[in-house]
């Protein structure tokens, strides 16, 4: 049986007077590269910060590695990345990764293995704002990934990368799960989804699909993911 | 609360301000050339006005200063996504807010050195008192400033609003400290309002100092200041949640 990194039951969040999570139950694989795919707008970087802990909950409970979300001993076992670049623009990247790593009371010589890993080291001695959007996305990826922690939550970490590097971060993402880390990785552009082991479809807050990407095709009937989305959809819909 | 920690957020935000030569052009010149406009705005009076100002400005700067450039940069924490961050890692609010405090605190240090110095050697402030204890003071109300700007940019939600903060928490607090009336001076209530307000209490460190060598007052003085900062900082980490809408 495999083991669950994360477990979600009757998860409800209120964002502006709006309900934009409903008694969400979810559970997550660990070890494994979960993708968590929909249109923006869906609740899923509300989900994802209800999982590192950060989101003010209505009701229900979100388990984490066995804890309780975004309780203290978890703080140096998840890396997150937010859908904002969170470096500090004025830092250079070298500056900014060993802020962080003091705070995770992480290993000096982390901050070049994670500029390797980034493939940033070209620009280490860059401040940060001078980066384009895609190596600012990247920088941001590299805190994560300071002192290995157990789970990544990435929200939306590839968009607006060149395709080669996107194919580089992936097999980043995937080298890390087969050494046991569970990653969590949102995106809203569907051909993400054939990269991922597991796929979570969601629209309108709700889980529409959970499974295999073949699975979830399978089950739709559908040639691709996209497809399989819109026959959810209008499925669910009828 | 962690030293590790609080002492890493100290020595980042130091790297900020070193990387931005404009801004730590303005924190160290600005004050020094205001006290210079000051006493050459009284060039033409009795010597003993600028001894009854300056003391004064000396108080107000370092605050004033530090209560904007802190509130803004906390926003810009709040905003930029680094404070979620931070937040989700083991960083304690404490860490966080102290953090800012020191650093804030060294740079009013060497802000309040160069004012001082230009004040006493170049313009003739008459200081009767210690003349370091002047620095002291100031260090003080800049840490006072600081731990205020943290507490004011809990309740801003853009920087606009944080900057307008500034004559909210801070202009009542210059006119009612005793520079442009003296505080007994004030109506009654006036004056009860100024007893409950942090920079009364700064400038009258200043003034006491200028005017006699005993220092005991002045440390008084000072013990009320700090425990209006740490109040704000207290409040501050209360008003920082881990978790946001």
């Amino acid at each position: 049986m495999m083991k669950n990194a994360i477990e979600v039951r009757g998860l409800t969040v209120d964002r502006g007077g709006q309900r934009v999570l409903d008694g969400l139950d979810l559970d997550i694989a660990a070890g494994v590269v979960t993708g968590l795919l929909g249109p923006s707008g869906c609740g899923k970087s509300t989900l994802l910060r209800s999982i590192v802990g950060v989101q003010k909950t209505r009701s229900g409970e979100v388990t984490v590695l066995a804890e309780p979300a975004g309780s203290r001993p978890l703080r140096d076992r998840v890396g997150y990345v937010t859908q904002d670049a969170s470096v500090y623009e004025d830092l250079t990247v070298t500056e900014n990764l060993r802020f962080f790593a003091r705070v995770l009371g992480c290993d000096q010589a982390e901050v070049s293995r994670v500029i390797a890993a980034v493939d940033l080291g070209s620009h280490a001695d860059a401040v940060a704002g001078e980066l384009s959007g895609g190596q600012l996305s990247r920088a941001s990826l590299a805190v994560a990934l300071l002192g290995s922690p157990d789970l990544l939550v990435l929200d939306e970490p590839t968009v607006g990368l060149d395709p080669v590097l996107r194919r580089d971060l992936w097999r980043l993402f995937h080298s890390l799960a087969d050494s046991g880390v569970t990653v969590l990785v949102s995106s809203h552009v569907m051909d993400e989804a054939e990269r991922c082991q597991r796929l979570l479809l969601m629209r309108d807050g709700v889980i529409l699909a959970d499974g295999t990407p073949a699975e979830v095709k399978e089950r739709a009937g559908a040639e691709d993911v996209e497809a399989a989305f819109l026959s959810l959809v209008e499925g669910a819909a009828a | 609360m962690t030293p590790r920690i609080t002492l890493a957020v100290a020595v980042r935000v130091l790297t900020q301000i070193r990387r931005d030569h404009r801004t730590l052009g303005m924190l160290l010149l600005l004050p020094c050339l205001l006290m210079s406009l000051l006493w050459w705005m009284f060039e033409g009076l009795a010597p003993e006005t600028f001894d009854r100002f300056g003391p004064a400005l000396l108080a107000m700067f370092p605050f004033i200063v530090m209560f904007l450039v802190t509130s803004v940069t906390t926003l810009r924490e709040r905003s930029s996504g680094t404070l979620e961050r931070l937040l989700a890692m083991p960083m304690g609010k404490l860490d966080f807010l102290l953090g800012y405090a020191i650093a804030f605190g060294l740079v009013a240090a060497a802000q309040s050195v160069l004012a001082v110095a230009v004040s006493v050697g170049l313009l003739g402030l008459d200081v009767v008192g210690p003349v370091w204890l002047l620095g002291v003071v100031a260090v003080f109300d800049a840490v006072l400033g600081t731990a205020l700007g943290l507490l004011a940019s809990a309740f801003a939600r853009t920087e606009f609003q944080a900057v307008q903060f500034m004559p909210a928490f801070v202009l009542p607090q210059i006119l009612l400290c005793g520079l442009f009336v003296p505080r007994p001076a004030l109506p009654d209530t006036l004056s009860a309002i100024s007893d409950v307000l942090p920079l009364s209490y700064a400038v009258d460190a200043m003034q006491t100092l200028t005017q006699s060598s005993s220092t005991g007052e002045v440390w008084q003085d000072l013990a009320v200041v700090a425990g209006f900062a740490l109040a704000c900082l207290a409040l501050g980490a209360a008003t920082l949640p881990r978790r946001t809408d």
